[in-house]
């Protein structure tokens, strides 16, 4: 059985988002969606500076098995991202919501927030997926 | 979780890959499972430190009896068959009219008999081509109830030689016929890992029982499908509809060192075997538009089969025809056919990745050491 953490917003395709005390909001992909690509080999992560939209293409994150897109859950800009991955893929598997954190975003409008699903809701489609 | 459907085929080995949380997916018209639990990661790592185990029961295993046997094969494959000695296994190929590649597949020499393993999703096609080609005297023997498993690695040699004492003598490419636990077996000591090992032919009624035995043992796990793809591409080797295919002659496919001496032009049987005209020609005058090399990436993105290719100045050079993150190279490796003036070692070539071209130089295969028992 995958973790979804109480305290975090979920996509409904699967990305993780955390607002910190700063205002800027964390970007990950979850427990359930690691386990479902299996061993992460390459992640592709945005550059800082980039402007998304909730839904654009944020990267990509490839396992030995084949690659899946990652999309933004909220509008913003970037203004970090873990280089970290670059050289360690799998922590994306072996810590999924803190060490393999994606990105960083200034939200454009942290509203938006409220749009994504809770822990409970997340489980839920996760449940009606598979 | 979809079901692979009813209609698929099932080998000897499906309960117990069930049993043992084997993830089932559809593999040229069998169910067959493509990782366990550990994942595929894991599962090839296992296979480079101790010992994998393979089903492998999917593959076609066959018979050809009768005295003109050896020559009735060796009509088809570019390869010496006659002078195979007893106890010895080669690799061949089934060439067609234009040099292409019907199949490749491993020719053993049990003394009476030549025993054949093809691809499985070639197998009916190859039986096929046999039966038309066949002489009346020469029989062919399908051997659908026996199981095939492949246990490779480091540790495999030790294992084997618990099981079954003999065949610590063997070295790579022997082939024998023994009892292990009471069970009619071919062995032979090879695999599609790059790895030491043996592969194991056994009655489907004893395989089940064979494989919990190999699995008691604490060097051996169960790997699937997934990880054998990424062992044999490691291992520079060429997976039949992807590497290879009737549009790929031997020398485009650069497997000029499985065509044998003997049926070179200036060998003892020259040619004789369809498309010999074509080959041996793009063997005398080394023309080939394209040949099939390894990349490695200066990244660490996998580059997938069906990638294109691109020189410096943007021109279309050709395409990848499997890649990955190989796990234990720790590098993005793919085999791809380029053109021939892209194909020396070190050049480099750009793959476009998702509008971008990343950077890759050709390099040698096997892209980890070979470690066969040669003796």
């Amino acid at each position: 059985m995958s973790h979804t953490p109480s305290e975090l917003k979920y996509a409904s395709s699967h990305e993780w988002a955390r607002l910190e005390e700063d205002g800027s909001v964390t970007v990950g992909i979850t427990d359930h969606a690691q386990e479902a690509l299996g061993d992460v080999v390459f992640v592709e992560l945005p550059g800082v500076g980039d402007t998304l939209a909730a839904g654009d293409e944020a990267g990509v994150v490839e396992s030995v098995k084949a690659a899946s897109d990652i999309y933004a859950p909220i509008g913003g800009e970037v203004i970090e991202v873990n280089s970290a991955l670059e050289d360690e893929p799998e922590t994306v598997n072996a810590d999924p919501y803190n060490d393999g954190w994606f990105y960083k975003l200034k939200p454009a409008d942290a509203g938006e927030l409220d749009k994504l699903l809770s822990a409970e809701d997340y489980q839920q489609h996760c449940e009606d997926e598979d | 979780m979809t079901e692979p459907s009813l209609d698929l085929l099932h080998t000897p080995l499906y309960d117990l890959h069930r049993e043992l949380g084997g993830k089932m997916v559809p593999f040229a018209g069998y169910a067959m499972p493509v990782q366990y639990a550990p994942g595929v990661k894991k599962e090839h790592l296992h296979t480079r430190e101790q010992a994998g185990l393979f089903d492998v029961s999917h593959m076609g295993q066959l018979l050809l009896r009768g005295d003109g046997a050896a020559a009735a094969l060796e009509a088809l494959v570019p390869v010496d068959i006659i002078d195979l000695p007893p106890g010895k296994q080669r690799y061949a190929l089934f060439t067609n009219d234009a040099g292409g590649l019907l199949d490749d597949l491993m020719v053993t020499n049990f003394g009476d008999c030549l025993y054949l393993v093809v691809n499985a999703a070639c197998k009916e096609q190859d039986i096929a081509h046999l039966e038309a080609s066949l002489p009346g005297d020469v029989r062919l023997e399908r051997l659908d109830d026996r199981a095939l498993v492949a246990l490779q690695g480091p540790a495999a040699a030790a294992v084997m030689a618990r099981l079954a004492p003999a065949t610590a003598e063997m070295v790579f490419m022997d082939s024998r016929r023994m009892a292990i636990a009471g069970q009619d077996c071919f062995i032979s000591r090879s695999g599609y890992t790059g790895e030491d090992g043996f592969e194991i032919s056994i009655p489907a009624a004893g395989a089940e029982a064979f494989v919990r035995q190999l699995l008691s043992e604490e060097e051996v796990a169960l790997i699937g499908l997934g990880a054998r793809d990424s062992l044999r591409l490691e291992a520079g080797l060429c997976l039949y509809g992807h590497d290879i295919d009737t549009t790929t002659t031997p020398v485009e496919a650069s497997l000029l060192w499985a065509i044998s001496k003997a049926r070179r032009a200036d060998g003892e049987r020259p040619g004789g075997f369809p498309g010999a005209d074509i080959i041996l020609e793009q063997i005398a005058t080394k023309a080939v538009a394209r040949k099939r090399v390894g990349l490695v990436g200066e990244g660490r993105a996998p580059v997938r089969e069906g990638t294109e290719l691109f020189d410096a100045q943007g021109n279309a050079i050709g395409r990848v025809t499997s890649g990955t993150f190989g796990p234990s190279a720790e590098l993005s490796v793919a085999l791809a056919y380029v053109s021939s003036e892209h194909a020396a070692l070190e050049t480099t070539v750009f793959a476009e990745v998702r509008g971008k071209r990343l950077p890759m130089k050709v390099a040698r295969t096997p892209f980890v050491p070979q470690r066969y028992h040669r003796g």
